[in-house]
This record gives C-alpha cells, structure tokens and sequence, in this order.
C-alpha cells in the first residue's frame, strides 16, 4: 500500500466532479485529500486528489479515471519527483504563558499567525501532508478550536508538466 | 439555414442519425418533442407500456442490429423507470441513447412536480451523460452522444432536457455536424504492434492452447476474423455467454460455453490449457470461479478496446488495448509471416496429444454429447429448448429472461451466428425478455423471434403483450413453467437444505392461456412431452401471430454443470446432483 498524489485535468462541465467523486465511491476506492481548482485555461479545472492502494488497485484507479469522458489527462504524481503542498489554517486557544509557547512552535514550522484575538491565535502553515501533521501533534498542549486544510496540490519538478 | 423549435431540433437530428424507432412513452416533460415528432412524423415511435420496456427493446434492437438504440421518456418517474434497462444495456455493453425529459431550467433544484436528478441517479451506469443547458446546443450534443455510444466499448448515454429548451416559440438555426470531436475522448484505433507480435509468438508456441472470446467479438463485428484465426490454428474455441454465436456453436473446434454454468469440456480446458487468448472477454465472476486459483499453468494473452477490463481481476501476461476487429487482423497477418519462416508451429503433436484429451473429456461429460440430463415422466427443460432448435432450424433470434431457462437456452440452442442470442448477462435482468424481443422483430419483421422465459421474470413486463398487439410483433413465447423462482430455488436446493424462501408463488399464477387470448394472441398449454414438437411446429407457423407457449417442465430439475463455490477452481464442477468432479 502507498499513498498517491494523482493530479486530473478535467473539462470545467457542470457534473464533472461529481464523475470523479463518484467514481471512488462507486468501486470503494477512498479518498484521502481531495482539492479543485480553475486553471489559467478557463475551460478546465484541476482536480489532485490522495489515495492509497496496491498496484493493481492504482492501475485500475488510474485506467477507471482516464475512461470518463469528462477527465482529459491525469498524471500520478507519486511516479516520480514532485512538490506537494497542503495548506493548514488552526485556531487555538492562546492565552497567558501558552502565547508564547504557541509562538515559538509557529516559527519552528516556519508557519504565521495570521489573526490574533485576546485569547486565540489563527495560524497558517504550508508544506507537506507530513509536516502540517506534525505541527498539529505538536499543538497537542494547546487547545486546539478548529482546523482546517486545503488538501494536497501537487506538481512534478522540472520540465515535466500537465497541460493539454 | 432553417429555423427549428429545440423540439424539433431533436426529431430532425434523429433523422438525420439515421434511427430507425424511437421506443417511449410520454409525458409532461417531453410534450413538445413529442408534438415535433408528430408534425414531422419521419422517426417512427414505438409507444410501450412501461418505460422499462422501452429501454429494453431498444437494447434488443441494438443487440439484434448492431445499431445503437434510441429511447425517449419524460421527467421524474418516466426516467426512474428508465434506469434498470439503462443498467442492464451498460453491463453489457450496448449502445444506446436515451432522452430524459426534465422541468423547465428556471424550476430545477426546487423538487418541482416530476423533478428528479436524472443526470445524477443515472451518473454510475451510463458510458457519458449530458444535461442540455441552451436549446441551441441541441444538434451537438445528440451527435456527440451517438458518437460516445457507438464508438470504443459501446454503452448507454443519457441526455437530460429542460422543458423550456424544447418550446415552440423558440427557433434557432438548424445544423448536424458531419463529425464531432472530444479532446477528452479517444477510443484506441490499433493494437500495439510490438504486443501482437508478442502475443502471435506465445500463441503459437502454445502446447495446449485455448480461445476464450466473448461479447466484445460480437460488439466489435469480428465473428469471421475469430473463426479464421481459430480454424487456421486449429485451437478449440469457448465462448461466454455474452459471446454466443461469436464462433460457429456446430463447429467441431467449439467447446460450448465456459462458466458456472460451462461445459464441462470448456471449463476443463481452461483449467488445463498452457495458453489463454482472451479476446472480448471480461473474465468476469461468473466465469473464472475463483480468482486465485484461476487456470494455474496458463500464460494470458488479453484483446479489449477498454484497458479497464485488462488485469481488472485477472491479470494479463500480454495486454493488447485495440479494437478486436483491427488486433486480430494484424494477429492474422503476423502469424502468416511467422508461419512462413517456421511453419512447424504451432507443435502438431503437441496439439495431437490436446484435442485427444478434449475428446475425453467431451466423451466422458460433454453437453452435446450424449444424453446428459435426466429422466422424467414430465417434459425436461432441455428438451423444450431442443425442440426450439428443430423447429427454428438453428436460425431464430433468441431472447430470454433471466433464470434456469436462461441457462437452458444458452447450454442447447446452437448459435451459429453473432447477434442471434439475446440475453441480459452482466446485470441479470428478469424482464427483459419480451421488451427486447419486440425490439429484434421490430428491427427483423420476417425472421423467427422467441422469447425464452419462465413464468417468474414474464410477469416483470407482461403488460407488454399490449403493445405487441399493437405493433403486431409475432414474437414466440416459450414459457418454460416450473412454477418457482427455478434459479433461486436450485440455489435452496443446493445450500440452503432444500428450504424454499419466497421461491414460489403458491396457485397465484394467472391462466397464461386466457391472459394472453384476451390480448389478441395465440396461448397453448402443453404438458406431455409427446405433443411438444407438434405444438413448436404449430406455433412456429403461425407467421403473424404472437403465440405463447405455456409448457409444464419438471420443476425439479437443476442446471448442469454448476461450478463448485466458494473456493473452487474452473475445473470444480457439479455435474448433477450427486456427481461431481
Ligand atoms: C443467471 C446467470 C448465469 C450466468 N452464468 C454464466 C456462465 O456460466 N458463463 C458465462 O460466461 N457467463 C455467465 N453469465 C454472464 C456473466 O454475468 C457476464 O455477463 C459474462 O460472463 C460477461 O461476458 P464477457 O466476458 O463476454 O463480457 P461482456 O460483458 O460481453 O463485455 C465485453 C468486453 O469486450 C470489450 N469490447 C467491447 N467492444 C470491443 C471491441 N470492439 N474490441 C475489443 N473489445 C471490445 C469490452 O470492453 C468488454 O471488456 C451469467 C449471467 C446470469 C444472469
Ligand atoms: C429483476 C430481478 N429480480 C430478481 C432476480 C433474481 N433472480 C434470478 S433468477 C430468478 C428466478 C427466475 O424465475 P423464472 O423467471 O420463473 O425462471 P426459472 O429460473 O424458473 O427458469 C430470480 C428471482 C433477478 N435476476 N432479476
Ligand atoms: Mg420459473
């Protein structure tokens, strides 16, 4: 089992997503993340979506998306190397001596406090599914009053692109 | 450039496509195309009884044609009737495409009288779906549907339409593009050729090699390319059950059907063969029991135009994604060159040694050889479909229904040509059977028509014996009366100790005779194996008359062979009821 990134260029139809959404449900495929997106081509949007699965399951993942009509290319991130990105956005109760504490934490993870109220902090924080992770066991001592997070988005390194 | 309503856009395109028959029923939501059809009056409409029906004749339709098949119903309920036979057609491959009335664009989205999400209910069974959103789109969107529903692997698509888009008072410039493109959308056109010439090499170097071809043949058109390749190897060919008729069933390399229900024969050679060429077959679970000890010494050499259906349960040692027609063209040109610089190939001896064992096993348990099912003071199902094939000569359109009679059809008629077996496989629709048989004699007034069912899945869609009154579709009903859910009641029999739930109906059946009388049509009871040829023969010539064939089986009897499950291998079968592998 490995977890995969998979990034799908589909026509910006209404019912397009719901194709793809509905195509895990259908086969019971899960979906971990899932984030979508317009593109600087108005007539697609770009879908990146993570899933775990054996081989054979990720071949017919893969087969089974690139059949429906509406999905015009897909590429598996995972096959080779690329730049993920999450974005997390946290509120946590943040209040005498904690202020701090949350602080420094923040800037370990290189992250920002975005909005501050007497007693809370909104942090925002990008990087990998794995680090945004961490910085939330980390607020394990604080109390932590929401979160919230874009999904992965992805892109290969180098000249590799995804476009028609 | 004319001007057209959005209503008649839609008879005009539908002309312009060619479609022969429109199968609906109206309703509110369809009313102005339905009043386009009747002013222009060029698509001729068959009005069924229950919009299932209507997606099932035109499945049978497109079966028995090749041509997709066309369906109109209106919104909300129209469409919810629609879905099974919307299922059943994308199971099995078929295409087809279907105009879903909808309420008018300003209501959607506020459960307006007859809303219903068509695009979504039908999102998991259909090939593509479309919702017309400008009444000038219309043209183009009927042409990329037919496109999608014809091409690759066929299947049904939807096409969901606004009342307001349909009005009257508003006319457009009417055109029908030639050709569509989809940047999203391309069906491969050839084989790879490095993998045929792989393939060629394996296949002909196999020592105990097996054809297994299936719907995609028949869908595909390649029956000829299929029995050329076979006879020129002299390979033994087996066939699924979506497959029949793809090879010549009375030819001596055909091994009968594999499957649950297989051939004993069939099924042993899989289980046994070095070499497997699948070739539009979905190795489904019906056919490969189970999948872990699926046909242990074969190397698998797989041709199907949807690489979804290559190493989806089984996997492939040579995958070929290609259209079989083309693949199997070059396989043929390929070996004709290999056979050239090595013409020892494949190993004659080899084979020898294989068909010789194929022969035992046919002499020892084969269907068609011999008198394989029992005895009885009643008329054995077997033989009813024994005494169809006499009387048809072979050469009957077959429909059927779902159940024991089904696999009796499929085991003894012998289908020596593509398109003649008409059945519902991979959904397993009861009620299909008479919908989709009004459909084949729509399309094939002159040719013999039965409808193989059982009184079970008849009364799933009997009130269409109206509408074969009025179309006057001379279809032959074969009813094969055992009086139970038979297939349900074997499974009781065989793992349930003979406890029959809700397998049976008690003395509710209707007089089928009477039924039938007080539509117009023929019915005959028959219940002693003495008269049944005479009552096939007479039922048979009554040419223009739809006659039902009321006939009393043993309600005992199982279908054989029956795989052995769960945990059983191809070659683990139930031969009878207490015979087994
Ligand atoms: C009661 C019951 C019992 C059954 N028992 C059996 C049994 O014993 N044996 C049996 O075989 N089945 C049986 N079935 C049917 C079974 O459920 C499946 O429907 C059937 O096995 C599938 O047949 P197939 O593999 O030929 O695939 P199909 O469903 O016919 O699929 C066709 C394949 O060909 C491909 N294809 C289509 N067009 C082309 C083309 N132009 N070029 C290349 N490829 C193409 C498609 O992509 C697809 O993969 C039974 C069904 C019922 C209801
Ligand atoms: C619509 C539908 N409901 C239920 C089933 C399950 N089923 C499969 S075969 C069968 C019995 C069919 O009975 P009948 O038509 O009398 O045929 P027989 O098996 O007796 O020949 C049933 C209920 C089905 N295939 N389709
Ligand atoms: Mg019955």
């Amino acid at each position: 089992m490995m977890r995969r990134i998979i990034s799908i260029l589909v026509e910006n139809e209404p019912g397009a997503l719901s194709r793809v959404i509905g195509l895990f449900s259908q086969r019971g495929y899960n979906i971990e993340t899932l984030n979508v997106a317009p593109t600087e081509d108005p007539s697609l949007s770009r879908l990146t979506l993570t899933t775990e699965g054996d081989d054979k399951t990720m071949e017919q993942i893969t087969k089974q998306l690139n059949k429906l009509v509406d999905v015009v290319k897909l590429v598996d991130l995972t096959e080779g190397a690329h730049i993920e990105r999450d974005l997390l956005l946290i509120k946590v109760r943040a209040s005498g001596s904690q202020r701090d504490e949350i602080k420094r934490t923040t800037d370990i993870f290189r992250g920002q406090i975005v909005d501050v109220g007497p007693n809370t902090y909104t942090i925002q924080l990008t990087g990998t599914g794995e680090k945004l992770d961490s910085f939330v066991a980390a607020m394990g001592e604080a109390d932590i009053l929401e979160v919230v997070r874009s999904g992965i988005a992805g892109i290969s390194r180098g000249e590799k692109v995804l476009k028609l | 450039m004319e001007l057209l309503s959005g209503g008649e856009m839609i008879a005009r395109a539908l002309e312009d496509e060619g479609v022969e028959f429109i199968f609906g029923y109206p309703g509110g939501a369809v009313l102005h195309i339905y009043d386009a059809l009747f002013k222009t009056n060029k698509v001729p409409h068959v009005l069924v009884r229950h919009e299932q029906a209507a997606t099932h004749a035109a499945d049978g339709y497109a079966r028995a044609t090749g041509k997709p098949g066309v369906v109109l119903v209106t919104s909300g309920p129209g469409a919810t009737n629609a879905i099974t036979g919307i299922a059943t057609a994308y199971m099995d491959s078929i295409p087809m495409v279907v105009l879903s009335g909808q309420v008018a664009t300003h209501l959607i989205g506020e459960d307006a009288f007859q809303e219903t999400d068509m695009v979504g209910i039908s999102r998991p069974i259909v090939k593509h779906s479309f919702m017309v959103r400008h009444a000038e789109d219309i043209p183009e969107i009927i042409k990329k549907a037919f496109h999608i529903a014809t091409t690759g692997r066929p299947g049904p698509v939807v096409i969901d339409i606004p009342k307001d888009c349909t009005r009257p008072d508003e006319k457009f410039e009417y055109h029908y593009p030639e050709s569509v493109k989809l940047r999203s959308y391309a069906p491969a056109q050839r084989g790879h050729t490095g993998q045929i010439r792989k393939a060629a090499k394996m296949l002909l170097g196999a020592k105990r090699p097996i054809i297994y071809s299936g719907g995609g043949v028949i869908l595909g058109e390649a029956s000829d390319l299929l029995t050329q390749l076979a006879r020129k190897l002299k390979y033994p060919v087996t066939n699924t059950l979506m497959g029949l008729g793809a090879y010549p069933a009375t030819d001596p390399q055909f091994l009968g059907m594999l499957g649950m229900h297989g051939f004993y024969e069939a099924n042993m050679a899989m289980h046994h063969s070095d070499v497997i060429l699948a070739v539009g077959a979905r190795f489904d679970d019906r056919v490969t029991n189970t999948v872990g000890k699926f046909c242990p010494g074969a190397k698998i050499i797989h041709i199907d135009i949807d690489p979804t259906s290559i190493s989806k349960t089984v996997s492939s040692d040579i995958p070929i994604v290609g259209p079989v027609r083309s693949v199997l063209e070059d396989l043929l040109e390929i070996i004709d060159g290999l056979q050239e610089k090595t013409p020892e190939l494949p190993d004659s001896g080899a084979l020898g040694r294989w068909w010789q064992q194929i022969e035992e096993w046919r002499g020892k348990h084969g269907l068609w050889t011999g008198r394989r099912y029992g005895e009885s003071d009643r008329i054995m199902p077997q033989q009813v479909i024994e005494s169809l094939y006499r009387a048809t000569n072979g050469d009957a359109y077959v429909t059927s229904d779902v159940g024991q009679h089904q696999m009796f059809a499929a085991q003894y008629y012998k289908f020596d040509q593509p398109r003649r077996w008409i059945n519902s496989g991979g959904l397993g629709t009861m009620g299909f059977g008479l919908p989709a048989a009004m459909g084949v004699q729509l399309a094939f007034p002159d040719m013999n028509v039965a409808c193989v069912t059982g009184e079970g899945s008849i009364q799933m869609n009997i009130q269409e014996l109206s509408t074969c009154t009025q179309y006057k579709t001379p279809i032959k009903i074969i009813n094969l009366r055992n009086n139970y859910l038979g297939m349900v009641k074997q499974w009781q029999d065989m793992h349930y100790e003979g406890r029959h739930a809700m397998s049976t109906y008690e003395d509710s059946l209707p007089d089928f005779v009477k039924l039938v009388e007080s539509y117009g049509h023929v019915g005959i009871q028959v219940t002693r194996l003495d008269e049944l040829d005479a009552r096939m023969d007479e039922a048979f010539a009554m040419k223009d008359k739809l006659v039902f064939l009321d006939i009393f089986i043993d309600p005992m009897e199982h279908v054989y062979p029956m795989h052995i499950a769960p945990n059983g291998a191809m070659k683990d079968m139930w031969l009878s009821k207490n015979e087994r592998t």
